[in-house]
This record gives C-alpha cells, structure tokens and sequence, in this order.
C-alpha cells in the first residue's frame, strides 16, 4: 500500500511540472536592448568618443583645405576640393628660423634621439628590475626606496644642474646629450615596473632556476626575458610616446639643428611673421602625432594586457 | 650507517622572527624523511636552507659529509620538486629536463641518454615535446621530478609537491614516489602538511613546531607512541581523543579519573612511577575503542551514540562519555542510529598518557 501512494505521490508531482513544460521561462533570460542602463552606458561613450573624436576631424579636414576655403570659417564642413600641398609642404618645406626644410629634419632628429635612448633605457631598467626583484643584494630596499622617490621628482628641478653637467661632459646641445638625458629620467619608473612584474612572477621558477645552476644573466635571458614580452611592450609603449612627446628636455637641451620633431611642430605653429597657414599646421600636428598614434594602435591590446598582467600588481 | 644529510645548531631568523631555532637533524643514507607540520613550522624553511636558496643565520649543513654550508645550490648534489611544480613554462618538456644539464655544459648525448632514462622510470616519453601548458597536474608534477631525476643527485627534495592537486591523482602520485624511491634508493627528503602522506611514504617522520622539531621517529612509533600532545593532536584524524583527569588510586589499583569515572591503566607502559594526583591528560585514538560485541572483557563503560559519520570503509561514531564526546571508529557494516546506548572499551597498552603541565608524554 506505501509503496503505491508513494507512486501516486511522484506522478501528481511530476503532472504539476509537466502542465508547465509547454511554456514559460525556459533558457536563457532575455536581455532588452534598450535598457535604461544601456542607454546611460552607449550614451555616455558615445558623447565622449565624439569630444574626442571631434577635434581630430577638424584636423584632419582642416589639413586637406586650401587656405582660400578655410577662410570662408566653416571649420566643420569637409574639403570642397581636396589637396595635399599642405601634408608636403609641411614635412618638406615650412620655415622654422633659418631652416626651410620643413618637419623632415626634426623627424630625423626624433628618431635619433627616440631609438638609442628607448634601447639603452628598456636594457638597463630591465636588469636592474630582475637585480631588485629575484637577488636580494644588501641595500636593495634603500635603492629601491630612492628610485621611488626618484619616479616623483619634478624635472624642472633638475634642468640646470643638467645643462651644467651637459656642458662638462662636453655633449650639451648633441643629440647624445639628449639621449642621455632621456635614458636617465626613464630609468626609475621603468625600474619600478620592471621590478613589479618580475615579483609577481612565481619566486619558486627563479628557485628551480639556481638548482638548475643558472646564473644571473642565464636565469635573466633564458628564464625570465622569453616570459615578459608583455611588460617589454608597455615599456617601449611608456619610453616610445613620452620620449617623442617631450618638449621641455628637447628645447632645452638641444640646438636648432638638433631640435627634436615636437620643438620644430612648435616653431612652425607659434611663428608669428606671414600669413597662419592654419592647414600646414594641422597637417604637421598630425604628421608629428602620428608615431604615438601608430604605436597605441599597434600594440593597444598587448598595452593593456601588459599594465593587467604586472604594472598594477606589488 | 653514513648519514647523507647532516645538520648541526642551524638557526635562521629574518630581523626579529625566528623561524629556525639550533636545529640538529642527521638523515640517513638512502632514507626517505618527512618533515611535517602546520604552516609556519619552519619545515620549508628548513628546506631551503637544506637546498642552498636561503642563508641560515648560524649553523652548518653537511651533505655527503661535505661542509656544503657556503655551497651554490647546484654544487650541493641536490634536486628539488616544488609544489607549484615550477616548470619553465617556455621551453618544451625535454628543454625543462634539459636546462639543469645544457647550464652545466654536459655532453648532448649524455643529456639525451639521461632525459630518455628520466621519461622511462617516470613515463613521460610521449609528453616531450609539449610545453607545461599542455599538461595536467599530474604529468606536470611528474616532469618535475624529472627535472630533479636527471640530475642524478644524491638527494632529492620534495616541497609539498602533491599539495596542488587533487584528491585522486595525490593518491596516484603518493605511491609512484614511493616506488621511485625503493627503485632509486636516493636519500629524500620531503616537506608536507598533510599527515597521511608523511604516514605512508617516511621511513622517519620529523614533527616541527615553530622551527623546533617535536620528534623525529618511525612512523609507527609516532603514531602509537607520540612524545607530547602537539604530536599526538597532530597526528591521526580524527584527532585523538583527550581526556583531562588524574591519576588517583582505586582500590589500591592505579586508575585515571575524569569527572567521577575511573579507567583502570592496567597494561600502560611507563619507565615513571606514576603517582596519584598528578594532572594528566589521557590520550586514546578513535580505533583503540572497542565497541559492543569487540570488548576484549577488562573493564566497561557506557556510552550514546551522538552522530554517526558513515565513511564507507568504516563508521565513524560521535558518542557521549561522561561528559566527554569521543570519537570511536567501528567497522562499516554496522549502522547505528542516534541515542543507541553501547558498551566501550579501552585498551590502555595502546593510550597514551600526557603530563598536564609539561604535555610530554609520561
């Protein structure tokens, strides 16, 4: 008798599901596309990638004008007649002082000055993060105290003693003095992040490294290197964009044939003799922006995954 | 019998901490040792220091009766397994087994023979030429002991090595390390928290607590004779019953006296003369009671079964005692049901009895 009510029991339950198999809920719950909150979120990125968007078209439209219809002042409405005398004249011919070869010469300069300094700063920055990181040496937390201290120093500070320094050495105003400069300023952040992902990666690999037999520079090129592409990245991202950047270390510490790209794009721009030649201006902004541009575009998403995987940690 | 590892008065202390304190330990030639305690011991500590990755303060370790104190790891005649398995997550599996050998500039072929030798012993072979990634838990701990293996060292050390990974491999891998270790006869030792593990692979277990070791014996012997109440409460699970009582005398009999209920300690084994009104505790494990129809005769006691935890291959009883709940194990075919009431029995040959004061074993 137990055992029949009990089967009745299951079947009564099993119908009371069953009635409502056909429909009601069932899946995955539906998402309505025109959520309050996705307005809110789509708005908002919307009214931002248009404020920064906006700026850039008008630059780039601006840059493909002539002067006579830029002077009818519709900065917003596209090239009527479209032409590229300004993206030439810009790179090839504007006068900066003396100089009337245009942007082409601070190029050269930039990239001089851009590639030792990006190499030489990554190397040594990437050595001592690993010396800082895995060989606890003594005084390493005084030094590294220091290099932190360093990173928050305002470079203003530091420009006179530097041009004296420059002068001694004998490079002040070559682009080796530069160079120098560059490499030493990059060095305590580039330390900091260095060290950072070294530490965050697991101590027990460098462990397994010495009862290997490994030494420093084994352990550094054959463990360590081949496993931080991603640090490397943002590290060429960081030196790359600031270094191109830079205005302040380039009029400083150069001369006019020496100045860097970012000096030159100033002086064409801020020249007050003749006509403004709105779009050479904006054609030589933009021929300037373009290598940071460039580099993010590239490598944006190895940026970001490099910032994730260690800058942020420690 | 030679020692392979010697340590002598070693100390380590990182500015006020002192994780190492005058730490004597000699390990046999051949021997598989395990260090066990909780984290925070000091055992994997001692570890290191054993491998040459951390400085001890004070002291000296031998290794093959060589003062290797100074010595770089790799000149230590040592390898070592970590737990998190530490593979060189770039290079294949043979470039993992290899790195050690191509470091120490050794011959190609002779790296091929002893890579081919480590694949063999720990089947590996067809994972060769896979990177870490590709593997399981268990395939990559075993490249790890590779690693080690062809090193051909003296003396292996393992750092909890099966910690991360789970229930059924650990099991797998807990007895491949004891065959390798009967078929390599090396000297190995090898750091854990976990009890059964340290239980089945030791010939010697070294018990430490707050970098001091409790006691360094067989396994057995540590289990059924533990030398103070961290050991005993540390070892087993469930953990040892404790009774906090005394020592009084019944009819001219020695009996231990908890809460009005005497146990007679006829049968325990003491080189003291145990005098009444000591403070004791009274140390009995789960399966040294016996229950019901097991009571050998001597003296009875009775008890209510509180919970009962079905374990399959036996049956893990929760009683009440007196006041006490004890834990009691019985074989798995039998069921009982909350509130039965049942008759105990204790075997006092195989209990332990502790000073109170001290908690070293009487």
């Amino acid at each position: 008798m137990a055992n029949i009510s009990a089967l009745n029991q299951t079947a009564a339950g099993f119908d009371a599901v069953s009635d409502q198999l056909g429909s009601g809920p069932r899946g995955k719950k539906p998402r309505r596309t025109f959520s309050g909150r996705n307005i809110v979120i789509y708005g908002t990125l919307f009214v931002a990638a248009v404020y920064y968007l906006l700026p850039l078209y008008v630059m780039v439209v601006t840059s493909l004008k002539g002067m006579p219809e830029i002077r009818l002042g519709n900065i917003f409405s596209p090239p009527v007649e479209i032409t590229f005398e300004p993206w030439v004249k810009a790179w090839a011919s504007a006068c900066t002082g003396l100089n009337c070869d245009g942007l082409s010469r601070g190029f050269g300069n930039s990239v001089r000055i851009l590639l030792p300094s990006v190499v030489v700063s990554i190397i040594v920055a990437s050595v001592s993060g690993y010396a800082l990181a895995n060989w606890r040496f003594k005084g390493a937390d005084l030094f590294f105290s220091i290099l932190i201290v360093g990173a928050f120093i305002p470079y203003q500070v530091m420009i006179y003693p530097i041009v004296i320094v420059l002068r001694e050495l004998g490079i002040y105003g070559t682009l080796t003095g530069l160079v120098v400069v560059h490499t030493i300023f990059g060095m305590p952040i580039l330390t900091l992040l260095f060290r950072n992902y070294f530490t965050s990666l697991p101590e027990e690999l460098f462990k397994a490294a010495r009862i290997d037999g490994a030494g420093f520079w084994q352990i550094y090129f054959r463990i360590m290197l081949p496993m931080s592409l991603p640090i490397f990245v943002v590290a060429i991202i960081l030196q790359v964009t600031g270094i191109w950047n830079d205005f302040l270390f380039g009029v400083v510490f150069t001369r006019p044939d020496t100045y860097p790209m970012t000096v030159q794009l100033n002086n064409i721009v801020n020249s007050v003799q003749g006509v403004k030649e709105y779009n050479v201006n904006m054609a030589a902004t933009l021929l300037t922006g373009a290598v940071p541009l460039f580099v993010y575009f590239v490598s944006g998403r190895l940026f970001v995954r490099g910032i994730a995987a260690g800058a942020v940690k420690g | 019998m030679a020692n392979s590892v010697s340590i002598r008065d070693l100390s380590l202390s990182f500015g006020a901490v002192t994780v190492l304190k005058d730490l004597n330990l000699d390990i046999r030639d051949g021997e598989f040792l395990v260090l066990l305690g909780s984290s925070g011991c000091g055992k994997s500590t001692l570890l290191n220091c054993i491998a040459g990755l951390l400085e001890p303060t004070d002291g000296q370790i031998f290794i093959k009766d060589k003062n290797v104190t100074w010595e770089e790891p790799k000149d230590r005649g040592i390898g070592m397994v970590f737990q998190s398995y530490a593979l060189y997550p770039q290079m294949t599996v043979e470039k993992n087994l290899s790195f050690g050998l191509q470091v120490a500039k050794m011959p190609k072929l002779e790296i091929d023979k002893r890579v081919a030798r480590a694949a063999e012993i720990l089947q590996i072979g067809p994972l060769l030429k896979r990177r870490p990634a590709a593997l399981s838990g268990g395939q990559r701990q075993r490249v790890a002991i590779g690693r080690a293996l062809v090193r051909d060292v003296d003396v292996f050390l393992f750092d909890e090595p099966l910690s991360n990974l789970d229930a059924k491999l650990r099991s797998e891998l807990r007895v491949e390390i004891k065959r390798l270790h009967q078929q390599l006869k090396n000297t190995m030792i090898y750091v854990t928290h976990d009890q059964i593990e340290a239980l089945t692979l030791a010939d010697r277990i070294a018990i430490m607590k707050s970098g001091v070791i409790q006691q360094l014996d067989d396994p057995m012997v540590i289990y059924n004779r533990p030398r103070n109440l961290f050991v005993a409460g540390f070892i087993g699970s469930p953990s040892m019953n404790f009774l906090r009582g005394e020592i009084a005398n019944a009819n001219d009999r020695l009996v231990f006296r908890t809460q009005g209920v005497d146990f007679s300690l006829a049968g325990y084994q003491t080189s003291e003369t145990l005098v009444p009104g000591r403070k004791v505790v009274l140390g009995v494990r789960p399966e040294h009671i016996a229950v019901d129809g097991d009571v050998q005769g001597g003296e009875r006691h009775e008890a209510v079964v509180d919970i009962e935890e079905p374990m399959g291959a036996d049956n893990l009883l929760w009683l009440k005692h007196a006041g006490h709940t004890l834990a009691v194990r019985t074989g798995g075919a039998r069921r009982y049901a909350p509130g039965t009431r049942l008759t105990l029995g204790f075997d006092m040959s195989l209990a332990s009895l502790f000073d109170a004061e001290t908690e070293d074993r009487i």
